[in-house]
């Protein structure tokens, strides 16, 4: 996308002149300045970010060139790492693998504390929203429980579970859950009395009111919850991970540590950036399709 | 004869701690079916708290609400409220949103094919088949009430409550929606009652005006007979001396007997 703005600009740019003196067929000038707008768009988009990372990009090399300094500078990261930026497929067994695994073992254990996380969280948010007394007995046990750290939470974990495995996805769940219940209980308690009355006269059961009214009505609430609750998963899976070993990105993180490979530890951290902003913006953008028209009028 | 509709003595109380104001005081009413009968008053005099007893919204302290001799106290389809702000759902389309009452209501007695043919036979009815497929965030104000209207007739009532349904209107799209309602009645013979705070409104769709003193403790002051043959043509009604005798009479009522005092 961005490549073809770029490559559209300097072709619009020359067709605009005869276009403008001239202006024999009604049609071409309207497309042709339609391609020249949606270009420079996209271009007042895409080129003041890359410029910024560029700079620092050059700041950076420069910083870290100099004999003694303790990181890599970009050109160095890039010679160490090529073999595993343009092969993030091998599997070589136990934990020498590409950083394809290691990103799909970590958005395994995400996906699933995360998916757990939704569901009983969006069921918890509701049973507060809705009912006063669950709201009184709940609402401060979870304002308690949501400060603590997710790495709390860990050796807990370990013990109760005794396997790395189910320890890193309990953390993502008790991580991503907070947010998600606070958010669809507010979303719920906001159900205008319109709504409701409409339910009591149309005679809704509770089963066909949760999910005709309170589901949709309270959905973009929910998805605020369900995003920052994604945010804060990614966040605490890699930090999880650094202590659980095994394969995963955080792992892979610790591992180049320990072995002095402080290359790889940049490129991971470039691709840890990159998943979490995806995961964002694909939650976002499920919010948008889902609660399309839901926005009251 | 049994009234059709009847409320019976009505009180309503609203407690809140240790303070409680009494809105609602001795209300008796008896409408018969088919009848059109408009309720009036300042505002704050309770009405719509009245109209919520009647769909079951609100109960009412002391007193009780008979439909066809039996008592109603919780809201349902046989008493549809058409409600002031619409109170369409955003996420479904006009079509859905008259489909979630038909597939209620007649869930066990139409076929799926049925039940759709009668939600478009009811957008029809409010002339909307037009927008069926359009969110109500897409739709005008107007449009919005008609899609309300319709989707309280489909659901068969047998009292159709009106809550201001005109009241968030401009004044032309209001005079349309009236000729609207007052058509649909002729047609279909509903049995209506309808807050309102539009003395012509009031008169020139009702068969009887009830009017409200002022509240705390409002009562039903006076019932107005409107005499006015049916169908009614707005312009020749504007120089008909029944009709500004009504008229003059209800404002009479509002303005000189029950003025409104000022955050009593």
């Amino acid at each position: 996308m961005n490549m073809q703005a770029i490559k559209t600009e300097p072709a619009t740019a020359l067709a605009k002149p005869p276009v403008a003196s001239v202006a024999l067929s009604p049609k071409q000038p309207v497309s042709f300045e339609r391609y020249a707008k949606m270009a420079k768009e996209t271009a007042a988009r895409v080129i003041p970010p890359l410029i910024v990372v560029l700079l620092l990009g050059v700041m950076w090399e420069l910083l870290c060139r100099r004999t003694g300094s303790t990181l890599p500078p970009p050109s160095k990261v890039y010679r160490d790492t090529k073999e595993l930026i343009f092969d993030p497929f091998f599997d070589n067994g136990g934990l020498d693998k590409g950083l394809f695994w290691h990103i799909s073992a970590s958005l395994q254990r995400v996906a699933f504390g995360y998916s757990l996380a939704a569901v009983v969280g969006i069921a918890l948010g509701t049973l507060v929203g809705q009912s006063v007394w669950a709201m009184r007995g709940l609402d401060p046990i979870f304002q308690v429980l949501r400060t603590i750290p997710p790495l709390a939470w860990l050796p807990l974990a370990l013990a109760a579970f005794r396997d790395g495995q189910p320890s890193a996805i309990f953390v993502i769940f008790i991580t991503s859950i907070w947010p998600i219940i606070i958010n669809t209980a507010v979303g719920i308690r906001n159900i205008p009395q319109d709504y409701r009355n409409v339910a009591a006269v149309v005679q809704l059961n509770p089963v066909e009111f949760f999910w005709k009214v309170m589901l949709p009505a309270a959905a973009p609430y929910i998805f605020t919850g369900l995003r920052i609750g994604i945010g804060l998963s990614w966040l605490a899976i890699i930090a999880a991970e650094m202590l659980i070993g095994g394969v995963g990105i955080g792992f892979f993180i610790w591992d180049a540590w320990n072995s002095s490979h402080m290359s790889e530890i940049i490129l991971a951290l470039f691709y840890v950036g990159i998943v979490g902003f995806v995961l964002d913006r694909l939650i976002a953008g499920l919010g948008k399709l889902v609660t399309h028209g839901t926005s009251v009028s | 004869m049994t009234p059709y509709l009847k409320l019976d003595h009505v009180d309503k109380v609203f407690t809140r701690g240790k303070v409680s104001s009494e809105v609602l005081k001795d209300i008796n009413l008896n409408l018969g079916k088919g009848d059109y009968v408009s309720i009036i008053g300042h505002s704050g005099c309770g009405k719509s708290t009245m109209l919520n007893i009647i769909a079951g919204l609100t109960r009412a302290t002391i007193g009780g609400v008979i439909l066809e001799g039996r008592e109603v106290n919780s809201p349902g389809p046989d008493r549809a409220v058409v409600f002031q702000n619409h109170s369409l759902l955003p996420w479904l389309t006009v079509y859905q949103n008259v489909r979630l009452g038909v597939d209620k209501v007649f869930a066990k007695t139409k076929s799926r094919a049925e039940r759709d043919e009668w939600t478009m036979h009811n957008l029809n009815l409010v002339q909307m088949t037009h927008a069926k497929d359009k969110r109500p965030s897409e739709i005008s104000g107007g449009m919005k009430q008609r899609v309300g209207i319709a989707r309280a007739l489909a659901m068969e009532p047998k009292v159709l409550l009106l809550d201001e349904p005109f009241g968030a209107l401009d004044a032309l799209t209001r005079a349309h929606l009236q000729d609207s309602v007052m058509a649909l009645h002729q047609k279909l013979g509903n049995t209506i009652v309808m807050i309102t705070h539009d003395v012509d409104e009031a008169v020139l769709l009702s068969d009887r005006i009830v009017m409200m003193t002022n509240g705390p403790s409002a009562t039903i002051g006076e019932v107005l007979d409107v005499p006015l043959a049916r169908p009614r043509q707005r312009l020749e009604l504007a120089s008909n001396p029944v009709y500004l005798d009504c008229r003059k009479r209800v404002l009479e009522f509002l303005y000189e007997r029950h003025k409104f005092v000022e955050a009593a």
